[in-house]
């Protein structure tokens, strides 16, 4: 009941942002622009819709979960409305839980929204919607998910300048992280080997939640990979929400 | 009475500076609040005072001490459950209209819709803020958000208030409407931990005052038995008379027109004034004796603290 408060009023407060509505804008103009490059491309025109789409939503959903979700927490302590919130009978915990769902209700809706845009783009060109496309905007769902957590962990410490580059800098890794697989299997068995095996199990996956390139090529996926994916993204969010509730318990606000 | 806050012995410090250094806000804080009473917080800037509240509601962690708020611990929520807090210079969800604040934090308690819009409309009502009910907290002045902290304080029907500065960015006229208001909810049995520098207010108010002065409280006690009944000096405004034949009697403090304003010290020299003028065919037109302030006693305190 508390956490859904919390969550209601954040809801609230970032669906009046003015940045997300500046994001959706430009992302609405990147999924036109799928349709105009699709007009310049030789070959396979539906695949760079679907593509330069797919890529479109991805980005501008993760510069929405950045921008918004780094100044959340932070705001709240600078401004101090966070005095008043936690003297009322409310656990440090509720209250970022509450922030997280709050943020992933918006990005639900905006993903959502850029979603329809981009089937109907797809729709009005091709003539047939495939239902694998709603999973491979799901799994940018699931992936902004934990880049939201993500950005509450870092706005509970932190500027919203710097946890924007940290935030920033977590999703990049995600997504060059496999290059290390190749860089284990050219170096020689030993202690290199076993420390970038280390590095590799901690850094973050984030091409788990890519189905992009899968689904426009039209290849088959292992329906347990979809599975595996949904787990990861469920047990590395909870992972990041514990910690920042643990930094956060700890706290004082001065 | 039964005691509803306790705090023994509390203890707090900060580092600050880029290679940290400790600095003691709080030296040994001890203090108890009776039920129905208005408590009296008082201390220069950085003294304390908002300190102390924040470790009582558990906004930062003492470094030792006991805080217990209806015999729980601060962190709790039931202790919590009967708790209102309006901090010093209040600021909200500015996106939020009053109601949707108000709206948003009832929900905390779990107020029913009924019982919820009926709280709300009472307690815009109470604070005088109906009319910017749906106005956006962006464009409320400084005072407006006042008003509208102290609803939120208020919408749990709490039996114990802590007010930061309630009556701080406040016009002569919004003051005395928020005093009689915590003058009211003390008659309703509510208690009232009040924090605040300008001591007029307490004075008007407070049934018991603690003086905190760097991080130790150096004085409490009822108002009455801190401030002696005794006559300080007498001041008089009289015309008509010479200025130099009073400077026996008193000191002449400022002249207006041919009004003297005289302070007297001794009681022997008021009946020789009286006499002085009556003789001199003068006129008196005022003569105010003045009692010990608790801002005398303030100032003393601090200046020896």
């Amino acid at each position: 009941m508390k956490i859904r408060a919390i969550a209601l009023n954040t809801f609230k407060e970032t669906i009046r942002d003015r940045i997300l509505y500046l994001l959706f804008f430009f992302a609405a103009i990147a999924l036109g622009i799928s349709r105009l490059l699709a007009v310049l491309t030789v070959g396979d025109r539906v695949k760079i819709i679907k593509d330069v789409g797919l890529a479109s939503i991805s980005i501008f959903g993760v510069l929405m979960a950045i921008l918004i979700g780094t100044g959340l927490v932070y705001k709240e302590i600078d401004k101090k409305t966070i005095n008043t919130l936690l003297a009322k009978p409310i656990q440090r915990w509720q209250f970022l839980l509450g922030k997280f769902f709050g943020l992933v209700l918006t990005l639900f809706i905006m993903t959502l929204a850029m979603g329809l845009i981009f089937l109907v783009i797809v729709l009005l060109h091709t003539g047939k919607l495939d239902s694998r496309m709603l999973l491979a905007i799901l799994f940018i769902f699931l992936e902004l998910v934990l880049i939201t957590a993500v950005a509450i962990l870092f706005s509970c410490f932190s500027t919203p300048i710097l946890s924007s580059i940290f935030t920033l800098s977590f999703y990049l890794i995600g997504h060059l992280s496999w290059g290390l697989e190749t860089l284990i299997q050219k170096t020689r068995p030993g202690t290199g080997r076993m420390a970038l095996r280390g590095l590799s199990a901690i850094l973050p996956d984030l091409e788990n939640f890519n189905f992009k390139t899968e689904i426009v090529q039209g290849l088959a996926i292992d329906p347990r990979f979809y599975l595996f994916s949904a787990l990861y993204g469920l047990v590395y969010t909870l992972f990041i929400l514990a910690l920042a509730v643990l930094i956060f318990k700890k706290r004082d606000f001065i | 009475m039964a005691a509803v806050l306790e705090i023994e012995n509390l203890f707090k410090s900060f580092k600050v500076g880029f290679i940290p250094k400790k600095r003691e806000i709080l030296k040994g804080v001890s203090r108890s609040v009776a039920a129905g009473e208005i408590f009296g917080y008082l201390g220069p800037n950085g003294a304390g005072k908002t300190t102390t509240l924040k470790c009582v509601l558990g906004l930062i962690f003492p470094d030792r001490g006991k805080i217990e708020i209806f015999g729980h611990p601060p962190l709790s929520a039931k202790g919590k459950e009967h708790v209102g807090y309006l901090p010093e210079n209040p600021y909200f969800y500015d996106y939020l209209t009053a109601a949707e604040f108000l709206d948003f934090y009832a929900r905390l308690f779990g107020l029913r819709k009924k019982d919820k819009e009926d709280k709300i409309a009472t307690l815009l009502r109470l604070v005088g803020m109906e009319k910017a009910r749906d106005l956006q907290l962006r464009k409320f002045s400084r005072g407006m958000l006042q008003r509208v902290g102290l609803a939120q304080a208020l919408i749990n029907d709490p039996a114990l208030l802590f007010l930061d500065e309630p009556l701080g960015g406040l016009d002569p006229l919004g003051r005395k409407e928020l005093r009689d208001v915590i003058v009211r909810l003390k008659q309703e049995g509510k208690t009232i931990f009040l924090c605040s520098h300008i001591l007029q207010d307490i004075e008007m108010i407070c049934d018991r005052v603690a003086i905190i002065v760097g991080g130790r409280v150096i004085s409490q006690g009822a108002l009455q038995s801190l401030i002696s009944e005794r006559v300080l000096f007498t001041e008089v405004t009289l015309s008509g008379i010479d200025p130099a034949d009073l400077i026996d009697l008193g000191e002449p403090v400022s002249t207006l027109g041919d009004r003297i304003l005289l302070k007297v010290f001794q009681e022997d020299n008021i009946e020789n004034l009286i006499a002085l003028v009556h003789e001199r065919r003068g006129r008196i037109h005022s003569l105010v004796p003045r009692t010990q302030t608790l801002e005398d006693i303030f100032v003393e305190m601090v200046r020896q603290g």
